[in-house]
């Protein structure tokens, strides 16, 4: 707060030559509570300073976000700050020239940036080889495992920790009646997510983060393609329900109370609270205890906010002031508990704990605990081009394993494949 | 906006088609039309004309006024972008802006030899004939009973033709409403047969979401035109056909349907299109942004490469394909099909 009340008064000083706020516009991909808490964020923004004049627009889902804003990227009309999801991050970290990296952006403007100040998970994704942040992470989430109490009460078991629990504990789920688990975005959770929690290589390249030109995927190997051969095996055997790519379709049965887990996001959980009328927790996603070296940190999901770049300076500052405000602890924690996203700064953290914020809710701090595990060599993100299309031949590689057309071994093969052929078409964009 | 324009444009030409029977007015303009064709030929120079069909105007400038403001949507709307699509088809772009590889044919090679496009492709051409085969069949079915129907006439056609004013994505909701995996009532029907229906998931069962949300949101445009010109046939000639032949079928595949077919010929084109081009809203809502296994057709492949996967290059590339098909189909039903049109 006293950073921002610094900066505050710097601006007051710069600018009070200017009569009018400087405009500066900040497209995102929100929508529901979420967008309007992005409102609310904003006009605390506008409130707080008169010097500048935030307008957050919402440009429908991430994918539309990113897709917008390089269709006015290209005609010059570019918003200050853009909203990019996880797996936009390569696309717009690789084209250098399109934004201005936050660190530089804060620094510039004369303001403080400290790596440390954010929590461990949030580091890397976000960041170039020398962890030098590019985007400004802002909604965090990780993936998490929900549960209903009295499911697992009534099955008298504790929820799992270890895929190797989940296959003893499910099948006395199922005899209580209920489809043990369910989850959504398999992408996320059982590739990208796999890959983190059990500390496995996702890319070559040191998980793409070195180089563009010939990083490959790695997806076809052993441990991944048994993830999924378990997944398919409980599904045949009624343990995992799968309904398909869509988010909604996964959780609806978890809602409803008849699924007894669902592996969601931790950002999820703002509206879980609204749309499960029974008690229900959370815990950390399993990992395979056979897997050597297992049960690490998971990637952190969510979007981070980019400055774009071709603005005058006063625009620049203004966003720069602007991510400064984002990540002041009390900003964080307003953001926190309004959304179930995860706060993404250390100081944010202890001063949502010291609130007793968590005795509260503990299931809102599953997933930040998540994010702070141990880390490992393959834990801190990675860098693919043209991923949101590898993201779409996986969940249509999926969906053939789930209605029986492909075997899971010739499905990764598949994903191995055309995934390469993308990264290769990718690499061709920057020569 | 085309097809808003289509009944509009469509209909004077069934008046006319009635009109001729009770009138001569036309050898009258002819007379004038002849000397002013003699000042046009002036004018033009060359150009053999068939004289019936020359609307005059006085000055030469006037009727490219006329057309000015439809030529300046279609090069702004069609040409510029058609333009952009043919030379961004041949690099490898990176989304920005900022560098890009010429590749020359390799976009196309990549489309082509995509076993996931010939799928698309594959699925977009029985998609088209399914659903104009069954949207244009029902369309005229109804049409035909409509026709027949004495009491209630009004109250008939406005339950038929309000579908109609449904916005397609509107019309894919509602449809999802039904098809849904969880709750649809069209997936209870389906477990009475002993079929699992899964929507999203099962790649023929989203198929059939798909054609059948389709063709209900079409049927009531075919409706109506077949409706209106089943009206225009005159009076006589079906009292004529009637002393002619017994048969309700026969009257009808001899009489009625030759009548018909210059309606049906123009259904046929707007119905292709429709499947094409339209059904992009109800396959966003269906397969709900993300189309895993489900089926697809191009027009949703180009957005998805192109905008959701930020692949420029691919997908300019596989518009054009498009393009190309579209043009040559659109001929190819000129020239064969219109050939049998009878115009009356």
């Amino acid at each position: 707060m006293q950073k921002l009340a610094t900066a505050t008064v710097a601006f007051a000083l710069t600018a009070s030559t200017a009569m009018a706020a400087t405009d500066i516009t900040w497209w995102h991909g929100m929508g529901g509570r979420n967008g309007e808490v992005i409102n609310e964020i904003s006009q605390k923004f506008n409130d707080a300073q008169d010097t500048c004049k935030l307008t957050p627009v919402s440009k429908g889902t991430y994918e539309e976000a990113l897709s917008s804003a390089i269709a006015a990227f290209r005609s010059g009309e570019q918003p200050n700050i853009l909203q990019v999801f996880d797996a936009g991050a390569a696309t717009i970290i690789a084209a250098e020239g399109a934004t201005i990296p936050a660190e530089d952006l804060i620094r510039n403007a004369g303001e403080e940036f400290n790596r440390d100040d954010f929590i461990s998970g949030v580091r890397g994704f976000y960041a170039d080889a020398d962890g030098k942040f590019i985007g400004m992470p802002f909604n965090s989430s990780a993936p998490i495992m929900y549960y209903n109490v009295a499911a697992f009460e009534k099955a008298g078991v504790e929820p799992p920790k270890t895929w190797e629990e989940f296959e003893t504990v499910a099948p006395k789920l199922k005899e209580a009646g209920y489809l043990p688990l369910t989850a959504s975005q398999l992408t996320w959770m059982m590739v990208e997510n796999f890959k983190s929690r059990n500390n496995q290589q996702f890319a070559t390249n040191n998980n793409g983060y070195d180089a563009i030109d010939g990083t490959e995927i790695i997806v076809n190997d052993e441990n991944q393609v048994m993830m999924f051969e378990k997944l398919k095996a409980w599904a045949d055997d009624g343990l995992f329900g799968f309904y398909g790519a869509g988010w909604s379709d996964n959780l609806k049965p978890f809602e409803e109370g008849e699924s007894a887990m669902w592996i969601g996001s931790s950002g999820s959980f703002g509206g879980l609270q609204q749309s499960a009328d029974f008690e229900f927790s959370a815990d950390f996603m399993p990992y395979w205890d056979s897997i050597e070296g297992a049960g690490t940190q998971s990637f952190i999901g969510g979007a981070a906010l980019f400055a774009m770049a071709g603005k005058s300076d006063e625009e620049n500052a203004c966003s720069a002031q602007f991510f400064s405000f984002l990540t002041s602890p009390e900003i964080q924690v307003y953001w926190h508990k309004n959304t179930g996203y995860v706060p993404v700064t250390e100081a944010a953290y202890e001063m949502a704990k010291s609130e007793g914020y968590y005795d509260e809710k503990p299931v809102a701090e599953v997933g930040i605990k998540q994010l702070q595990l141990e880390s490992g060599e393959w834990t801190r993100g990675y860098r693919m081009g043209f991923y949101p299309q590898i993201r779409t031949v996986m969940e249509r590689e999926f969906n053939r394993i789930f209605s029986d057309e492909v075997s899971v071994q010739d499905a990764f093969d598949t994903i191995q494949e055309e995934g390469n052929q993308l990264l290769a078409r990718f690499a061709k964009t920057s020569s | 906006m085309t097809r808003g324009s289509g009944p509009r444009a469509r209909a004077p030409r069934c008046n006319q088609n009635s009109g001729t029977q009770v009138t001569d007015t036309p050898m009258t303009t002819l007379e004038t039309e002849r000397t002013l064709l003699a000042r046009l030929r002036a004018w033009y120079s060359a150009e053999d004309a068939n004289p019936t069909k020359r609307v005059q105007f006085d000055r030469p400038l006037t009727p490219w006024l006329f057309v000015l403001p439809q030529l300046a949507v279609v090069a702004i709307f069609f040409y510029w972008p058609s333009v952009q699509a043919v030379t961004s088809s041949f690099y490898i772009e990176d989304p920005f802006g900022f560098g890009s590889t010429f590749v020359g044919m390799e976009n196309y090679g990549d489309a082509v030899t995509s076993s996931q496009y010939r799928d698309t492709a594959l699925f977009t051409a029985f998609f088209c004939v399914v659903v104009t085969a069954l949207s244009l069949g029902l369309g005229l079915l109804l049409a035909v009973k409509a026709d027949k129907v004495i009491r209630g006439t009004e109250t008939y056609k406005t339950l038929l033709i309000s579908v109609y004013a449904i916005a397609p994505p509107v019309a894919g909701l509602m449809g999802m409403m039904f098809f849904d995996m969880h709750m649809g009532p069209i997936k209870d029907l389906f477990a009475l047969f002993g079929h699992d229906l899964r929507v999203g998931i099962d790649y023929w069962d989203t198929a059939i979401a798909l054609i059948t949300i389709s063709v209900w949101k079409q049927i009531p445009y075919n409706f109506i035109f077949f409706l209106s010109g089943l009206q225009s046939v005159p009076v006589p000639v079906r009292e004529a056909a009637l002393i002619d032949a017994r048969s309700g079928w026969r009257r009808f595949r001899d009489v009625i349907l030759p009548l018909l077919a210059p309606t049906a010929f123009f259904l046929l084109i707007i119905n292709i299109t429709y499947t094409m081009f339209d059904t992009f809203p109800i396959i966003d809502v269906i397969v709900k942004d993300k189309p895993a296994n489900n089926p697809m057709t191009l027009v949703y492949k180009v957005y998805l490469d192109g905008f959701k996967g930020n692949d420029i290059g691919g997908s300019s590339a596989q518009s054009v394909i498009l393009m190309v098909v579209v043009a040559a189909l659109t001929v190819l039903q000129f020239r064969f099909l219109e050939r049998r049109v009878h115009y009356g």
